[in-house]
């Protein structure tokens, strides 16, 4: 068995020892992992504005797209067969990004929620998912797109300090159709977030951007795993993190999977963290298995670095002072994925947690 | 009228071998409007020098003095060195990646001005600055000297030096890399600077060509770390003919 594949869960109670468990803090996992949580019937996922013609969002029943191996998405499987479900019909271009709001929560007992994020053939739409408050949140979200669709996933998890947040992000890409997802991870007590993509036909694309910024106690992990399971299939992982602070703790994982009958597979992934203080750990796995030599390219890069003098003693001979210096460089090592979000009030915002962050940090 | 004053300035950097001593008592005073330059052979501490009065934190001063006006260099930090009137343009210029050209001049100008410049003027100063550079107004939102080629980079620093206005400015090998035409444009940007500014200048290059667009009013010879000859401008040539043979063999 192949050893991106070995971390099927569906039976039993992670222990911490499960290759895809061996970083995450689980005491501090609020009891989503284990079933001690206390479910409640928040529902806290809500459209902002009314539906455009073409889209819609319903809570109704829900028919896994996938079945999963991840022990909190079949927690959430087993809680509720119902969820949120935002469709868009075939060959509807929404202009106006779709925004989805999460909030309101709470610490005393866990959601459980399941999402549903679907494109019909040659849909195009933009989704902003903005994630704001404390809470305890175990979330299996599926994105399907159908053949020809296009999609840009933006999920903002600007969290309060309590949070508690275990997601499944698992995109199923038919045919020609295209991904492209943008996670940034600023707020939360600890953050497990696994976006997937199941590449189900020749063709289709996944651009999986990211960045995260840990400060001083905060536990955020991400760990991608990109299943190249039919020919033609495009994937591209770029992520950026940051840390500073004591105990801040970030895990990137990237597993990539290029099966057998992914021929003309072509596929790149990339890690870079930025250490700002001393105190901070990043680790940062890249995993590449390559089931065929008839592939267009394949690679990885990982690098963790501390923070550039060089750049700082710059910034500063132009009489820029520390504090504006290391808020310029933080921002320019962020702005390459952050840019793409393509909204300024958005980016700003991030941009300004970000330096919040960084100077609660400290130096 | 302000006074660059460089008295018995010793550094050090710490090295693989232990600590190593490279400047070893440089003295040098530059006044408003003067033009020195400094000439020797590699190694011989040129942009240790440069770095040093600039405030890199990689050098360590062992001895000596550097004063501005009488205020101490030294106990500055650097972008105060920077906000004192001091400028270095750099042999080897850094990439600041995600930082935009026209965010980093803003940021710089509104921290050595005390204010943010108003807007409308600002445009107009950085489009004029650019246009005398012969820089393509699309580099105002490439990032910090990425990608930027050799002769970019060099051009990028003397168009700094016009927007920002220092007193003093030191350039390091600011004409290495440069092509014929590069050469004279960025040449030209120094004497607008200087004219403009009554701007004194450090110039540290190996070469006489640029001499002959930026004038000295004096020449230092630089060897093992120290200045070891002064002259006019009649002592760049003799360095073209005959090289540091006789510096450095004593
Ligand atoms: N970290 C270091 N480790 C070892 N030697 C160093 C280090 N930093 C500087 N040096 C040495 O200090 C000396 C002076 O270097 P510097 O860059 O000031 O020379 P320079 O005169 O500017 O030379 P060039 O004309 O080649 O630019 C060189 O011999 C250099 O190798
Ligand atoms: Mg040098």
């Amino acid at each position: 068995m192949s050893t991106l594949q070995s971390n099927l869960l569906e039976n039993h109670t992670p222990t911490g020892r499960e290759e895809a468990w061996r970083f995450t803090p689980l005491k501090r996992l609020a009891g989503l992992h284990d079933g001690s949580a206390k479910p409640s019937d928040r529902e806290s996922l809500t459209l902002n504005g009314i539906a455009s013609p073409g889209v819609s969002f319903t809570r109704s029943a829900i028919t896994a797209t996938s079945p999963s191996d991840d022990a909190v998405v079949n927690r959430v499987r087993n809680h509720t067969s119902d969820g949120a479900i935002l469709a868009i019909e075939k060959n509807t271009v929404v202009e106006n990004p779709i925004f989805l709001n999460r909030c309101c929560g709470g610490v005393d007992s866990a959601e459980l929620s399941r999402v549903q994020i679907r494109l019909a053939e040659h849909a195009k739409a933009t989704v902003i998912l903005e994630n704001t408050g404390d809470t305890h949140l175990a979330e299996d979200l599926e994105i399907v797109l159908a053949p020809g669709s296009d999609l840009t996933f933006i999920s903002l998890q600007e969290w309060g300090a309590k949070t508690v947040y275990a997601a499944t992000h698992n995109a199923i890409i038919d045919r020609d159709a295209s991904l492209k997802a943008i996670h940034v991870t600023v707020g939360g007590d600890v953050v497990r977030l696994l976006p997937k993509v199941e590449f189900v036909g020749p063709g289709a694309s996944a651009d999986l951007q990211g960045v995260y910024f840990a400060t001083e106690g905060q536990f955020f992990e991400h760990r991608m795993h990109v299943d190249h399971a039919v020919p033609h299939a495009k994937s591209n992982v770029n992520y950026k993190g940051a840390l500073a602070g004591k105990d801040a703790h970030t895990v990137w994982i990237g597993d990539v999977y290029i099966r057998a009958a992914a021929e003309g597979t072509d596929t790149y992934e990339l890690n870079r963290n930025l250490l700002l203080t001393d105190g901070a750990r990043a680790d940062s796995v890249p995993n590449l298995e390559i089931e065929t030599g008839e592939i267009v390219g394949a690679g990885h890069a990982s690098t963790t670095g501390r923070f550039d003098d060089e750049q700082l003693f710059y910034l500063m001979s132009r009489g820029i002072q520390e504090a504006d210096a290391r808020r310029l460089v933080v921002r320019g090592f962020f702005n390459e994925v952050i840019s793409l979000i393509g909204n300024e009030e958005i980016q700003e915002r991030l941009m300004t947690r970000i330096d919040g962050e960084l100077e609660r940090a400290g130096k | 009228m302000s006074t660059l004053e460089i008295r018995g300035l010793k550094v050090t950097v710490d090295t693989e071998q232990g600590v190593k001593e490279i400047l070893k008592g440089v003295d040098l005073t530059i006044k408003s409007g003067e033009t020195h330059a400094i000439m020797g052979p590699n190694g011989s501490g040129k942009s240790t020098l440069a770095y040093s009065i600039a405030g890199h934190p990689k050098y360590t001063i062992t001895g000596g003095t550097v004063t501005l006006d009488g205020a101490d260099v030294l106990e500055m930090s650097v972008d105060e060195r920077a906000k004192a009137g001091l400028f270095l343009a750099m042999q080897y210029p850094v990439e600041v990646p995600g930082v935009s050209v026209s965010n980093f001049l803003r940021t710089a100008a509104t921290a050595l001005r005390g204010e943010a410049p108003k807007l409308r003027e600002w445009v107009g100063e950085v489009k004029s600055a650019m246009e005398g550079l012969k820089m393509d107004p699309s580099f105002a939102q490439r990032n910090v000297n990425e990608g930027f080629s050799g002769g970019e980079k060099k051009r990028h620093e003397i168009m700094q030096l016009e927007l920002l206005k220092p007193k003093f400015a030191i350039l390091d090998e600011t004409d290495s890399g440069l092509d014929v035409d590069a050469l004279r444009i960025v040449s030209e940007g120094v004497v607008r600077a200087k004219e403009a500014n009554n701007l004194g200048v450090l110039l540290i290059t190996h070469y006489t060509r640029i001499l002959r667009y930026i004038q000295p009013d004096f020449v230092h010879v630089f060897a093992a770390g120290k200045v070891v000859e002064q002259g006019g401008p009649e002592l760049a040539e003799k360095l073209e003919a005959n090289g540091y043979a006789e510096y450095v063999g004593a």
